[in-house]
């Protein structure tokens, strides 16, 4: 593998991060238990596909091939699809999204705390824009888990299977494939194993704050970094790319 | 001071054009009026999120799925503004949203019609909000100050929605056999239903009397409707779109465009709910709001708690 195959595949990790959890939180549009929620997890949606777009862009430009951020977005088939798992699980209710989103958000704040430094000139200016935004997503994130945690019983109750249902999946974040290790050796990617035990560190806190139980289980799934993704991906892909592939030779 | 001492007192500030501010005294009509029309224009604005968002998840390009996710979270927040307008006059979200669920307050008849395919998303903003800024340019300067504030700022985005509208329009048109079909079919079927959201024709118009007194509305739904069809049309002719009127033509004595008669039958049918998304609407928004009871329990919980040992 060469660099620029590495940074492409890096690239279209991190973008693919983001094009799929905006997917995501994009379903909740006028679905919010109140109307302030429905525009807060709109416009986290937003913050993600900007980024989505900056990758993708700048993932077309190292492979040199022409293609766009919407063709890399829109035409690949599945298996060239490198997000982790985590972000294409449904919605499911608002404890499951607020779950999703403060396990998300811790590692892409380690993650790109990392990358604003990195050698890459260009990554790090995007990683510079995302961290602000990642900065709010989690705060948010965890001020829900407080709300959630210590509000109902039922609420704690949602919150706590929310977290169980999705931790699972919360230690591909941390794997390391080739294209990663060589971007580590080129300072430009960032050592992910590095940010497991901060990354639990900070859960830990904002879950015990908020009444929540880690939970014990130790199986990960994973798959997302050779292209092999859960059930839901299909689906989601379906409705993201269905006027591109049905109507090929238009322009929207 | 009695009801007749206050209620002249407020018609002199009308007539000398001042705003009536929250803490000044209103007839209690005058209140009324203005809770029901604000009232439906939030809602108006939070069912039409659902039209739009029904095609998020399928928006073709990454900007154009940001654009229209940026353009619902307006329609969100003139939501919010405008619910707060409300609550100046003494009634809480709450019980506005209890009287959306109840059938007491209405929303916009045009949200009750479907979108079926990616144009609509161009036509909505294009028409739907087109029609919806004329009608709130004139409501910028409605006799109520927050209603008259709140319209200022939502103006201001509006009529970048239109534009972004249009251009999903004008690029369509631009491009392949399709796409020019799928513009036109949307074009089809969203111009009436635009007209009628200026409401009945000025002689069938049961709100107005007090309305115009009272200066909470400017100009007639007649004088507003043809405004929109003059600009429209012609923005329909640039980009080569037709308008689905046979009878639609350019007046040169009166310098308008005469358009063929409204279905008022329809217009009837779907306010009194029979229209093709009536019940969708309705159901859609009972079920998350019920869906987010929860939710807000919680919240409200968790701040009782933090309350109690502050």
């Amino acid at each position: 593998m060469t660099k620029q195959e590495a940074l492409y595949q890096y690239l279209l990790q991190l973008g693919d991060n983001a094009l799929i959890q905006s997917h995501r939180l994009s379903e909740w549009c006028s679905k919010g238990p109140i109307l302030e929620e429905d525009l807060a997890l709109t416009n986290i949606a937003l913050d993600y596909i900007g980024r989505a777009q900056n990758l993708l862009h700048y993932a077309g430009e190292v492979e040199g091939k022409g293609q766009s951020a919407d063709q890399l977005a829109y035409r690949r088939p599945e298996h060239q699809y490198y997000n982790n798992l985590i972000a294409e699980m449904p919605k499911g209710d608002f404890a499951f999204t607020i779950a999703k989103q403060l396990l998300i958000s811790t590692y892409e704040l380690l993650l790109y705390t990392e990358l604003c430094h990195s050698k890459d000139e260009t990554l790090a200016g995007i990683a510079g824009k995302a961290i602000k935004e990642v900065r709010y997503h989690w705060t948010h994130s965890r001020d829900w888990c407080y709300r959630l945690g210590k509000g109902t019983v039922l609420s704690n109750e949602l919150l706590q299977q929310a977290v169980n249902d999705l931790w699972m999946y919360t230690g591909e974040q941390f794997e390391m494939g080739a294209e990663e290790e060589l971007m580590l050796k080129e300072v430009i990617g960032c050592d992910n194993k590095a940010l497991q035990n901060k990354w639990l560190e900070m859960v830990e806190t904002v879950l015990s704050d908020s009444n929540i139980k880690i939970p014990t289980a130790t199986y990960n799934q994973s798959g997302g970094r050779k292209g092999i993704h859960t059930e839901n991906m299909g689906h989601i892909l379906s409705e993201m790319q269905y006027l591109q592939r049905a109507y090929p030779e238009a322009i929207w | 001071m009695d009801a007749i001492a206050i209620e002249n007192a407020f018609q002199e500030k009308i007539d000398k054009d001042l705003n009536i501010e929250p803490k000044d005294q209103m007839p209690e009509k005058y209140r009324l009026h203005l809770i029901r029309q604000i009232s439906q224009h939030a809602h108006s604005e939070v069912i039409g999120m659902q039209p739009e968002g029904n095609w998020i998840t399928r928006a073709p390009s990454l900007r154009s799925k940001q654009i229209l996710l940026a353009k619902i979270q307006d329609e969100g927040g003139h939501g919010l503004y405008l619910y707060s307008a409300a609550e100046t006059l003494g009634i809480s979200r709450e019980e506005m949203i209890e009287q959306l669920h109840s059938g007491k307050a209405k929303y916009s008849n045009i949200f009750n019609y479907p979108s079926l395919n990616w144009a609509d998303i161009g036509a909505i903003g294009w028409l739907v909000d087109g029609a919806a800024i004329v009608n709130q340019v004139s409501l910028q300067r409605t006799s109520y100050g927050p209603y008259a504030r709140a319209m200022v700022r939502i103006c201001k985005e509006e009529s970048f929605h239109q534009r972004q509208g249009y251009e999903i329009m004008a690029n369509m048109m631009k491009g392949t056999n399709e796409q020019k079909a799928m513009a036109q079919d949307a074009m089809n079927r969203w111009w009436w239903p635009s007209l009628m959201m200026f409401g009945p024709h000025d002689s069938d118009s049961p709100n107005s009397g007090n309305a115009f007194k009272w200066k909470i509305k400017r100009q007639s739904n007649d004088v507003l409707r043809q405004r929109f069809i003059d600009k429209t049309v012609q923005q329909a002719e640039v980009i080569g779109l037709s308008i689905p009127d046979k009878d639609l033509k350019w007046n040169e004595e009166k310098q308008c465009y005469d358009h063929g008669e409204i279905n008022w039958e329809e217009f009837n049918q779907v306010i009194n709910g029979n229209g093709p998304c009536n019940k969708q609407r309705m159901a859609h928004h009972i079920k998350y709001h019920n869906e987010g009871a929860w939710v807000r329990e919680a919240a409200a919980a968790y701040q009782k708690h933090i309350n109690e040992l502050n």
